[in-house]
């Protein structure tokens, strides 16, 4: 039986290690890590075959932050599942640090590309998923991809690669919040219908909400079970989750809160200032 | 040594030849199997080939994922594309992550001929010698193009390796020997120094035959890894001959030329003069016509090395 009240429990946490980051750094982007969280959570506390104590395992799973803006979430998570130090978090985007804006894989093992640059994450998980398959290796790769992500025309060349190479082992998570810098998805270029796009290229699809654990739990299971077909899982998430300021306000995606506001997200999580 | 062949050719047939001993090689090719050569491979080894179709960004993110799974991976399209259309794929995806991708680039330059200035690289090396930890070589000939493919296929790293379209002369014996980084002197001279790169050191060579029943002697190096850069040979040219003729199948913006003044102007300053394109595209035409109307041949560079010698 899957422990969602654990999940949840480590998906707050990681929360809040993702707010104090962004505020000690004094930069980053909050938003569209709050949306990600808890599919994070599901996928490093869940679903994934990995070992943080030896993150170059040749059959591990793979796990590609190709929206690589949401770096306070996909560290706060790393640290959380032990791949390196919490205290590490309070170096985020400063000079010398290992936690980059933006992933990179060379400084920071368990990072399984450096992105940030969008569509790049997706394309390279093809490959990855490619040489999986030569090798005759378990591995499956995720890959998280955002909304605004999807305007970028590498996305549909990627997603064409992987249906017309049947690549079963390949997961894409889609994490729509509906947000991207300028506003909604709706006023800067329309992405809709999402789900329908990726049928028709070929991919087996799953609409949930991606703050639901037991419905992110389940429809990462199907699409594991895939053999022949890529899946898309397209969740519906809400930007800034958790942080009563931060949802659903697109200003939140590439700023700071200072000192006053971190002290509310704390507080709004549930958490504590001093811990 | 008077047959003529495209160093794309020679590619070709040493990546199939190299399939055999070593597993770990990937091919990917952009719909241009047939041009790239790459084809040899997929004949071969079918299994290790993956087709990306016109979608260049793409194969080169693959490129990257296959290299990080422990592929060495062989990507190739036209330099139009692999170093234009998929540049910042290039820069972040492979580069960024010092990824083992050879992206293997055919129909640089003006040689591509009747296709016309579209489809005429002539910024690749610019743009591939600006990015940190990116390996640069442009072989002349086929014998290089050959043992210069099999030393990239054991160099871990992201390297670009400029090939050409059109058959060229061979200038090296069968068992001719290359080192990555390290220039070869094709001819020994001091009245000036003419360093070439890719298909243009046929061109050097014979300038310099025919500059020496003149009475100039004038040493040629062939600088087939324009980066890393053979900072000694340049040098010694420099100091030893007074004078350099860079040539090159590139803008004169940014290339061989440039890496070459980048470090005279620096550590060893000496007159040069640079023979390349002089920022403008190529057209459509026979690749000779192409060469001489755009001052590619070796008499523009016999008077050059002729100015250079008088100041």
């Amino acid at each position: 039986m899957v422990d969602l009240d654990f999940l949840k429990q480590k998906a707050n946490a990681i929360r809040l290690n993702s707010i104090k980051a962004v505020y000690l750094a004094g930069s980053g982007h909050p938003g569209g890590a709050l949306s990600a969280i808890d599919i994070l959570t599901v996928l490093y506390f869940y679903k994934m075959n990995i070992d943080p104590k030896r993150p170059d395992l040749p059959e591990r799973d793979r796990f590609v932050l190709s929206k690589g803006h949401a770096t306070p979430g996909l560290y706060a998570t790393l640290a959380e599942r032990g791949y390196f130090p919490k205290e590490e978090l309070k170096t985020f985007r400063k000079l010398g640090s290992s936690l980059q804006g933006h992933p990179d894989m060379q400084r920071l093992p368990g990072v399984e590309m450096s992105t940030g640059s969008l569509g790049q994450g997706f394309s390279a998980s093809v490959g990855m998923a490619l040489a999986a398959r030569l090798d005759k290796r378990p591995t499956h790769i995720y890959t998280m991809i955002g909304d605004g992500e999807m305007q970028e025309g590498l996305v549909w060349e990627a997603a064409m690669a992987a249906a017309h190479y049947n690549l079963g082992n390949l997961t894409v998570i889609v994490d729509w919040n509906g947000l991207q810098i300028d506003g909604t998805n709706d006023e800067v270029m329309r992405i809709i219908p999402v789900e329908e796009k990726f049928k028709s290229f070929g991919w087996q699809t799953e609409l949930i909400d991606g703050h639901d654990m037991a419905a992110i739990v389940a429809a990462l299971d199907r699409a594991a079970a895939a053999e022949n077909t890529p899946c898309a899982i397209i969740a519906k998430t809400v930007k800034g989750k958790g942080v009563s300021y931060m949802e659903n306000n697109y200003a939140w995606h590439g700023k700071a809160p200072d000192e006053t506001l971190a002290r509310q997200a704390v507080t709004d999580l549930g958490g504590r200032w001093d811990e | 040594m008077s047959d003529k062949i495209a160093t794309r050719q020679a590619y070709g047939e040493t990546l199939a030849k190299l399939g055999a001993t070593h597993p770990e090689i990937v091919v990917l090719d952009g719909d241009l199997s047939g041009s790239t050569m790459t084809k040899l491979f997929a004949k071969a080894y079918p299994e290790r080939f993956f087709n990306m179709g016109i979608a260049e960004q793409n194969l080169y993110g693959t490129a990257a994922g296959l290299a990080l799974s422990g592929k060495t991976v062989f990507a190739s399209t036209f330099a139009m594309f692999a170093s234009g259309r998929a540049y910042e794929i290039v820069r972040n995806s492979i580069a960024y992550t010092g990824a083992n991708v050879k992206i293997c680039a055919t129909h640089a330059g003006l040689t591509v001929g009747e296709d016309g200035g579209s489809h005429q690289c002539i910024e690749d090396i610019a743009l591939m010698r600006v990015i940190p930890g990116m390996t640069v070589v442009s072989p002349a000939d086929a014998v290089s193009a050959r043992v210069l493919t099999e030393k990239i296929a054991e160099l871990k790293g992201p390297v670009y390796f400029r090939l050409g379209r059109s058959a060229v002369p061979v200038l090296y014996p069968d068992d001719a020997t290359f080192e990555i980084g390290k220039a070869v002197e094709l001819r020994p001279g001091n009245d000036g120094a003419i360093i070439a790169t890719g298909v243009m050191v046929a061109e050097a060579v014979a300038a310099a035959d025919r500059l020496k029943e003149e009475g100039l002697q004038l040493r040629v190096l062939d600088m087939h890894t324009i980066k890393p850069l053979d900072e000694k040979a340049i040098l010694k040219a420099a100091s030893e001959t007074g004078g350099i003729v860079t040539v090159e199948e590139h803008s004169v913006i940014g290339g061989l030329g440039g890496a070459v003044a980048e470090l005279v102007v620096r550590k060893q300053p000496v007159p040069m003069a640079m023979i390349g394109v002089n920022d403008v595209f190529g057209q459509s035409g026979k690749p000779s016509e192409l060469l001489v109307a755009h001052g590619l041949t070796a008499d523009h560079i016999m008077e050059a090395a002729r100015r250079l010698k008088q100041k």
